[in-house]
């Protein structure tokens, strides 16, 4: 729950003998310090959607989706030492259809970018990304690259951008838990303006080079056009 | 000791002197054309296969280890870079000018499979058709890139439209009787067992593979066009850290060193060579661990006591890297003519560290025997399946453990020795059989020949005196070597043979810089050890190659 607690804790405003009456003859094992703080009453009071958020702000699903050097680092941040399961958010679904979060973990490339939008297309709402790495804010080191796009952000709406090359384990736990704590307190994913989207050939603006692979693309078949001279 | 290379005194094996292979080519050879690394005959674009058939028949050059190919003012030229798996010393270059209108050559494949995909990587990026080539496509780039963009005149802000072909099947325009049990499989590019974003297109008969391709280029993120953009002082370094990323860093900033090194004749102190040799050590190590980590996952599926067990070996592999080079994944440690710092002070505490760690890898390798190799059920999904024969990989150019774990007795580190390992007492690991288990194997008594070297590196630099620890040699602060200077070079790399082609032009930055990746090579291998076998075998078989997208695709 968030800052402020919605239940009572001073002691003195609770009806103790219920609870009293209630915690007798019960082992230990029943009376957590939430049992305590909720007093006699088995009710809290709370908006819906507040505590949906909370809900999901504590346990979340990430996509296991590796790209780049950088899914090293996650594995890591999954594994033994880091441990991202302490946050209620370590254990990485391989479908996206079982996935809330996903962390894009690496450069993405002009082949790539198609399949990574259809990937996160086939999360169920709510999602949420992590940006992880310096290539998916900007390209990174590879920023010149003929074939790179110029951030993840090109692509898909982006929620937390965690900075390094790669971000050490320390650093993608702090994100996650940023993430975390936003959802929880219902902020929203920002909208971004998205220049590359999937769409059907047919749909593109006929120039020159849609002219060209006229003959080799049909009409109704996906693709994604990318604008080089225009990328940040 | 293994350290000497076995008898061989057939014909292949004897040396010849560039003169003698001249002579052995006679017409063939247009004009002289040498290299640093090896003599460079200059042939005509039609006589490439019977110029390689006699190189690899009559004199014994059987591992073509990398086709790179460039675009001159005047010309296209593709160079085949050959090699004796018996001897790497030996070396020869096989230069292949193409015509700048029309730039059509000769394909190298029906002599060396490798061929194949070196070939389309040279169509793909720099625009060389290849005549008699099987199937020349792009390789990297989508298939419907405009231009090729290593070529000369290529423009990087023009529009290009990359497809997502939903739910292809090539199969199904011919088989749409009910009777045949034939089906399309696309496995990847986002999917768990395929170690990153590779995408397999199988053709399955019930269970059984028919035909698996491997679909690359998902990773492309165009490492030699960096490379061809950075001085080559510092701008290049941090780069070979990102191609194979699996914390085999220093072993890839050593091929980049050792090409540039002996490009611009820097020799590089003894004792920078010590600790190059026992960083690069300690990497190997830790992508040795995370291929046996992966491989668990793949074979028993759990993401639980070997993944976990292997990522803590390699987070102490990593935190005794972080001492030494700051950084836990790209160290940018090296630089030409040595190392960027001595080892980490106190030196002691440094060496007490690495010292606890190689004392209790034994006990782990211990334990991943008992959890992995002697699991029966492992041993059922492993042992006999994904056969890749001695012959077929040195056909196809597999290198490093892949090579090893057929029997091909071919360690760079020992046949072409730089660093330190000459000195040094350890032995190259080789298992004769062929299966998914034996490249595992060989990566689990390599980690332990690893230690080995460690340790004695360690003893070495304990001892080393104090006003001799020099770890840099003198590098003039702009590099320029010689104009068209050319330069072939490999280091023995986690995953195999990783090696560098520059070529300079006179000014500070390399005019072509060309990554001969041994994962590329190793995972054509692929369809040889799938095809026939049954479904979870290609999965086995992919996992026991260990391959690294980022490599495959640079």
């Amino acid at each position: 729950m968030s800052s402020d607690q919605p239940f009572i804790t001073d002691e003195s405003q609770v009806v103790t003998e219920t609870r009293d009456a209630r915690m007798t003859g019960q082992g230990d094992r029943f009376n957590s310090r939430l049992r305590e703080a909720f007093g006699s009453s088995p009710f809290i009071l709370t908006k819906f959607d507040k505590f949906l958020n909370w809900c999901r702000g504590s346990s979340m699903f990430m996509l296991q989706f590796g790209i780049a050097c950088c899914s090293i680092e996650m594995m890591h941040t999954y594994a033994v030492k880091h441990d991202l399961d302490r946050f209620g958010s370590g254990v990485p679904r391989a479908s996206p259809r079982q996935a809330d979060v996903m962390i894009v973990p690496g450069t993405i490339v002009s082949k790539f970018a198609p399949r990574m939008k259809r990937v996160y297309d086939q999360m169920p709402e709510p999602k949420f990304v992590v940006g992880m790495g310096s290539c998916t804010i900007s390209g990174g080191p590879f920023q010149e690259g003929y074939n790179v796009i110029k951030g993840a952000e090109e692509v898909i709406p982006i929620d937390i951008h965690v900075p390094g090359c790669p971000p050490r384990p320390e650093a993608l736990v702090y994100g996650v838990v940023k993430l975390q704590e936003r959802v929880a307190n219902g902020e929203a994913a920002p909208v971004t303006v998205k220049p590359y989207e999937l769409e059907e050939f047919a749909d593109l603006e006929r120039d020159e080079l849609v002219d060209k692979l006229a003959d080799q693309i049909d009409d109704d078949e996906l693709v994604m056009r990318y604008n080089f001279a225009d990328s940040p | 000791m293994s350290l000497e290379r076995p008898d061989t005194t057939d014909d292949a094996a004897i040396e010849r002197t560039p003169d003698e292979l001249e002579a052995l080519l006679g017409d063939l050879v247009v004009k002289r054309d040498d290299h640093l690394n090896a003599p460079g005959f200059v042939i005509r674009p039609d006589t490439v296969q019977e110029t390689l058939s006699i190189l690899k028949e009559q004199a014994g050059y059987d591992h073509l280890s990398v086709v790179s190919a460039q675009e001159y003012e005047n010309r296209y030229e593709s160079i085949y870079h050959l090699k004796k798996f018996d001897d790497p010393t030996q070396e020869v270059s096989v230069v292949v000018p193409a015509d700048k209108d029309d730039p059509v050559s000769e394909s190298a494949e029906p002599v060396f499979r490798t061929a194949d995909w070196h070939e389309r990587e040279a169509y793909d990026l720099i625009g060389v058709e290849y005549d008699d080539h099987p199937d020349l496509r792009r390789i990297l780039l989508p298939e419907t890139w405009q231009g090729h963009p290593l070529s000369m005149d290529y423009d990087k802000d023009r529009p290009q439209i990359a497809t997502l072909p939903e739910h292809a099947n090539p199969l199904q325009e011919h088989h749409k009787d009910d009777e045949s049990d034939t089906m399309f499989l696309n496995i990847g590019p986002h999917h768990p067992a395929t170690h990153g974003v590779l995408h397999l297109k199988t053709t399955l008969d019930g269970e059984q593979v028919v035909d698996v391709e491997p679909d690359i280029g998902y990773l492309h993120r165009s490492e030699e066009q960096m490379a061809q953009s950075g001085t080559y002082r510092h701008q290049i370094m941090p780069y070979p850290d990102r191609w194979d990323y699996i914390s085999a860093g220093l072993l890839n900033e050593w091929a980049y060193a050792r090409a540039a090194e002996d490009l611009a004749d820097i020799e590089v102190p003894e004792y920078a060579q010590v600790i190059r040799t026992m960083g690069a050590e300690m990497c190997r190590i830790a992508a040795h661990m995370l291929a046996l980590a992966t491989f668990a996952l793949d074979v028993n599926g759990d993401f639980t006591a070997t993944f976990m067990y292997a990522i803590n070996d390699r987070e102490r592999v990593q935190d005794l890297l972080e001492d030494l080079t700051g950084q836990r994944l790209m160290f940018n440690y090296f630089r030409l003519g040595g190392v960027v710092w001595d080892l980490p002070e106190p030196r002691e505490e440094f060496f007490s560290k690495t010292r606890d760690f190689l004392d209790q890898l034994p006990e782990s390798v211990e334990e991943y025997h008992n959890l992995v190799t002697s699991n029966e059920i492992f041993q059922m999904r492993t042992i006999d399946t994904g056969i890749l024969p001695p012959e077929v990989a040195k056909d196809y150019g597999a290198t490093g453990p892949v090579a090893r774990g057929s029997g091909v007795d071919y360690d760079l580190r020992r046949d072409d020795p730089y660093g330190y390992y000459d000195e040094l007492d350890w032995d190259v690991v080789t298992e004769d059989g062929c299966d998914n288990f034996s490249r595992l194997l060989v990566r689990m008594r390599e980690v332990e020949e690893s230690a080995k070297i460690i340790e004695q590196c360690v003893d070495l630099l304990e001892d080393w005196p104090e006003e001799e620890r020099n770890i840099q040699a003198n590098v003039p602060r702009t590099l320029r070597p010689d104009d068209d200077a050319e330069i072939y070079r490999a280091v023995e790399g986690a995953k195999g043979e990783l090696g560098i082609y520059i070529r300079s032009d006179g000014t500070d930055k390399p005019a072509r810089f060309k990554i001969r990746s041994p994962c590329f090579s190793n995972l054509q291998t692929l369809p040889e050890m799938a095809n026939g076998e049954y479904i979870p075998d290609v999965i086995a078989a992919l996992g026991s190659l260990d391959i690294v997208l980022g490599e495959v695709d640079r």
